[in-house]
């Protein structure tokens, strides 16, 4: 049984049909991308199965279990993490303190007891904040520990966010276009850190637009094109596929 | 991430000393109502300072105290203690029953809507003249706890000192703590703490009915001290006082709250002597404030002195 | 029964016509600058307290109610240049406590000037009721309505006919667009204080014959004017006159029918029941955040 599984999803928007009955699993472990042009709907996508979007028909199916339209902070209970293509950090808060609250389920949250200062919140808190650190050095963060998060550059920020999806320890990571706005070096880094994450069991799903990073590290690929799939299946075979090509450079390619 | 707490020593050493320095009564009577201004207002700000949202009308929840325990111990007979109680659960009872409806709502419209809570409230207990005595009020017995009266600006300073060093203790715990950092979390991006496992709406509930109880509590004790209610500590006019000190102290500020609270508590008392200015005086000076203190007078004075929060 | 009714509903209507000209205020404020100025109720105040004012210096009616217009419009200009636009990009409660300081400013100016006194003057065509369906109508009434409903049309017409109106539409919707092809939006956000100074003004003036006016009804007129606005959709036009005549309506007939101790609560009790079903007013705009 796949770890993920969508059913004929569809949401509109006024009148506009953003995504239209897209069904697809993705098996735990691969590295699953999605792409399209822009406007294809990858973003939304990504919105109904977070639970950001209720769908208007459709099912999400998390490890056999149905989750469709529950809300965000239940599905990070049962280990789902994102990252947004417009950055989402917390600019009231340092740089750790936004990883930390990627760990939010994993420390006591208890009112009073935080109030009341009991030790046991703290150690824990400090235990994160120690797991927090370390997280920050495999994203490539090391030096901006303590720094406030307003004024870190963007590059910066979207990787502080894949750090803060992964202080959650989920089972399925969606990073939308974690690469958007980077130059070669820094798409090829981002590649690594992806590759990294990967490697280490988690399955990720992709929204990205660089072509050369998505071929390089995907297992699968689904293809959007005006809300609907275009088509789906290994990365060898997606790339030559004549109606993708069409899609992105226009019938005359 | 736990340094020595300096600013809690100082406050404490504050609150030892003043009794020293103060004349009379009179100023007893002021750092008092500072006291209670400061321990709302602490609350309030970790509504609309950390956790981003709006109340108001919060003054309903400090009437709602007030007049439990005015009522609860004058005409039921019931011990002081009891009647404060009673009056926190009140109006906790309100705070929790209200929040999900009102919380789904942003910005203007949340506003709005705790506005008219408050103004709803101050309008039941002034038309409840029977059990309320109405617009001009009624009298309130003192605190007694097991046959032991507190009497006197004296006795009430430390204990409304006490209760004060111990909310500024609490509040920066509860800030410094998991819970704390996901309500500047929901401030800072709702849609991130939200996929992080915060439930919002949960968070922005139970923020309200704490600082729901903090308001009502120190309205009950209000009561006791002033030996008298009316209807005006739960009006409009009290809730906007209470968001002016809270902005002009500084959002997102403990010690800021304090600050706020003291200047706008001593401030009228200062324009008395302004004859019939004191109005346009008040307004002028919260205009001011705004204008060039946007970030509120404790985290100015803290960015000043580099220290954090 | 019917004439009861009638009875309340003409008193729901013209005080509902006051808070659409307050609430039509606060949406042409916040649709210039996205500020809610608490300040409004006290342009509602200034007009009547004005044209008492003048009246009482032996000044001709016309002439009174010519500067009890004009001189709101003045002080909204200035509360926009002395007020707000220092405060530039503070934060949305910020706006509102300087709002509220300049609202108590004026306020305490004008007690300081007139005294804390109740006044009225006479109304526009005399106070011989008319019989309408056994309720008897005050010709003041009339004029309300009258005025008001002018008001709108001249509004509406000023807003999509003229070029003038649809450059302060166009600065709501987007300031810097609208200064990118030219648009002068400081002079929009002038016109728009002046103009929702003057509106609140009218208001107040048509009022006071009904109801008096004194230092210090600009506050709960402000309230309830926000309510509507809120109730109608915080910067629909349409739905800050519709907001007005519900709340005016609602809180007369639970004035008549329930009881007239609890009929400020009404207008406030509105809000919950509108804004649980629509959370952004009858005609607010629906709100998506692109994450």
């Amino acid at each position: 049984m796949a770890l993920l599984e969508v059913s004929d999803l569809s949401i509109t928007f006024g009148g506009v049909l953003a995504v239209q009955n897209v069904s697809f699993s993705v098996e735990a472990g691969v590295v699953y991308s999605v792409i399209g042009p822009n406007g294809a709907g990858k973003t939304t996508l990504f919105n109904l199965i977070t639970g950001i979007y209720r769908p208007k028909s459709g099912d999400v199916r998390l490890d056999g279990e149905m989750v469709t339209g529950r809300p965000p902070h239940e599905l990070a209970r049962k280990g789902v993490a994102r990252t947004f293509q417009n950055l989402q950090i917390c600019m009231n808060m340092t740089a750790i303190e936004n990883v930390m609250l990627g760990g939010h389920l994993s420390v006591d949250r208890n009112l009073i007891k935080g109030m009341l200062r009991f030790s046991s919140v703290r150690r824990a808190d400090a235990v994160l904040r120690e797991k927090s650190a370390e997280l920050m050095a495999y994203v490539g963060l090391g030096a901006y520990v303590d720094a406030d998060a307003s004024v870190m550059p963007y590059g910066a920020l979207k990787r502080l966010e894949i750090a803060r999806a992964m202080a959650a320890r989920p089972r399925i990571l969606f990073l939308d276009e974690p690469a958007a706005g980077f130059n070669p070096t820094e798409t090829t880094e981002i590649d690594g850190l992806v590759r990294k994450i990967a490697n280490s069991g988690i399955t990720v799903v992709l929204v990205e637009h660089d072509m050369k990073m998505v071929m390089n590290i995907s297992d699968r690929i689904l293809v959007l094109n005006y809300g609907k799939k275009l088509t789906e299946g290994a990365a060898r075979e997606v790339r030559r596929d004549p109606a993708v090509i069409a899609a992105y450079l226009g019938k005359a390619a | 991430m736990m340094r020595t707490n300096y600013g809690l020593f100082i406050l404490a050493a504050i609150l030892l000393a003043l009794p020293l320095l103060l004349p009379n009564t009179y100023y007893f009577d002021i750092a008092n109502r500072m006291a209670i201004n400061a321990i709302v207002v602490l609350g309030l700000n970790l509504l609309i300072g950390y956790a981003g949202q709006i109340s108001l009308g919060h003054a309903g929840f400090f009437g709602i105290g007030a007049y439990a325990s005015a009522v609860l111990t004058t005409h039921f007979s019931w011990p002081p203690i009891a009647a404060l109680c009673a009056g926190a659960a009140g109006a906790a009872l309100i705070a929790a029953a209200i929040a999900p409806p009102i919380f789904r709502l942003r910005g203007h419209y949340l506003a709005m809507a705790t506005l008219g809570l408050g103004i709803v409230i101050s309008i039941v207990l002034k038309n409840e003249a029977s059990y309320t005595g109405g617009p001009d009020g009624m009298s309130v017995s003192p605190l007694s706890v097991f046959g032991w009266e507190i009497f006197g600006e004296r006795q009430w300073y430390w204990l409304f000192a006490g209760i004060l060093l111990f909310s500024v203790w609490a509040c920066q715990n509860l800030i410094d703590s998991p819970f704390g950092r996901a309500l500047r979390a929901l401030h800072g991006s709702e849609v991130a703490s939200q996929v992080v496992g915060v439930g919002a709406a949960r968070y922005k509930a139970t923020i309200f009915v704490l600082s729901a109880f903090f308001a009502s509590i120190m309205g009950s004790l209000t009561a006791h001290y002033v030996g008298f209610v009316t209807p005006d500590t739960a009006e409009f006019s009290h809730s906007i006082e209470l968001v002016t000190m809270v902005v002009v102290g500084g959002m997102a500020s403990v010690y800021g709250s304090v600050i706020g609270a003291v200047l706008l508590t001593a401030l009228p008392q200062a324009l008395t002597t302004l004859e019939g200015w004191e109005t346009v005086a008040f307004g002028t000076i919260l205009m001011l404030s705004m204008i060039f203190l946007p970030k509120g007078l404790g985290p100015t004075l803290a960015a000043k002195f580099g220290s954090a929060r | 029964m019917l004439s009861q009714f009638l009875q309340f509903m003409f008193s729901g209507v013209t005080v509902g016509a006051t808070y659409a000209l307050a609430a039509l205020g606060f949406a042409l404020i916040y649709n210039a600058s996205n500020v809610i100025n608490f300040a409004q109720g006290e342009f509602i105040m200034l007009g009547g307290m004005l044209t008492v004012f003048f009246l009482k210096t032996g000044l001709p009616m016309p002439v009174a109610l010519v500067l009890a217009v004009a001189i709101p419009a003045v002080v909204g200009v200035l509360v926009e240049k002395l007020a707000i636009e220092p405060a530039k990009g503070a934060e949305v409660v910020g706006l509102i406590i300087i709002t509220i300081g300049a609202s108590l400013v004026l306020r305490g100016l004008v007690q300081i000037w007139f005294g804390k006194g109740a006044a009225t003057f006479p109304a526009f065509s005399g106070d011989a009721p008319i019989a309408v369906g056994g309720a008897a109508l005050a010709p003041q009434t009339l004029w309300v309505l009258g005025i008001t409903a002018a008001i709108v049309v001249a509004l509406w017409l000023f807003f999509n006919r003229t070029l003038a109106g649809k450059a302060i539409l166009a600065t709501s919707f987007d300031p810097l667009a609208a200064q990118l092809v030219g648009i002068n939006t400081q002079w929009v956000l002038l016109v728009s204080f002046a103009l929702s100074a003057a509106i609140g003004a009218i208001g107040g003036i048509l009022l006071t014959p009904i109801t008096m006016t004194s230092y210090d009804v600009g506050i709960m007129l402000g309230l309830k004017g926000f309510v509507a606005a809120v109730v109608g959709g915080l910067g629909s036009g349409l739905g800050a006159v519709v907001g007005g005549l519900m709340v005016g309506i609602i809180e007369a007939l639970s004035a008549g029918y329930i009881s007239s101790a609890y009929k400020d609560a009404a207008p406030f009790l509105l809000i919950f029941v509108v804004l649980f079903f629509l959370p952004r007013g009858l005609f607010g705009a629906k709100a998506t955040e692109r994450v």
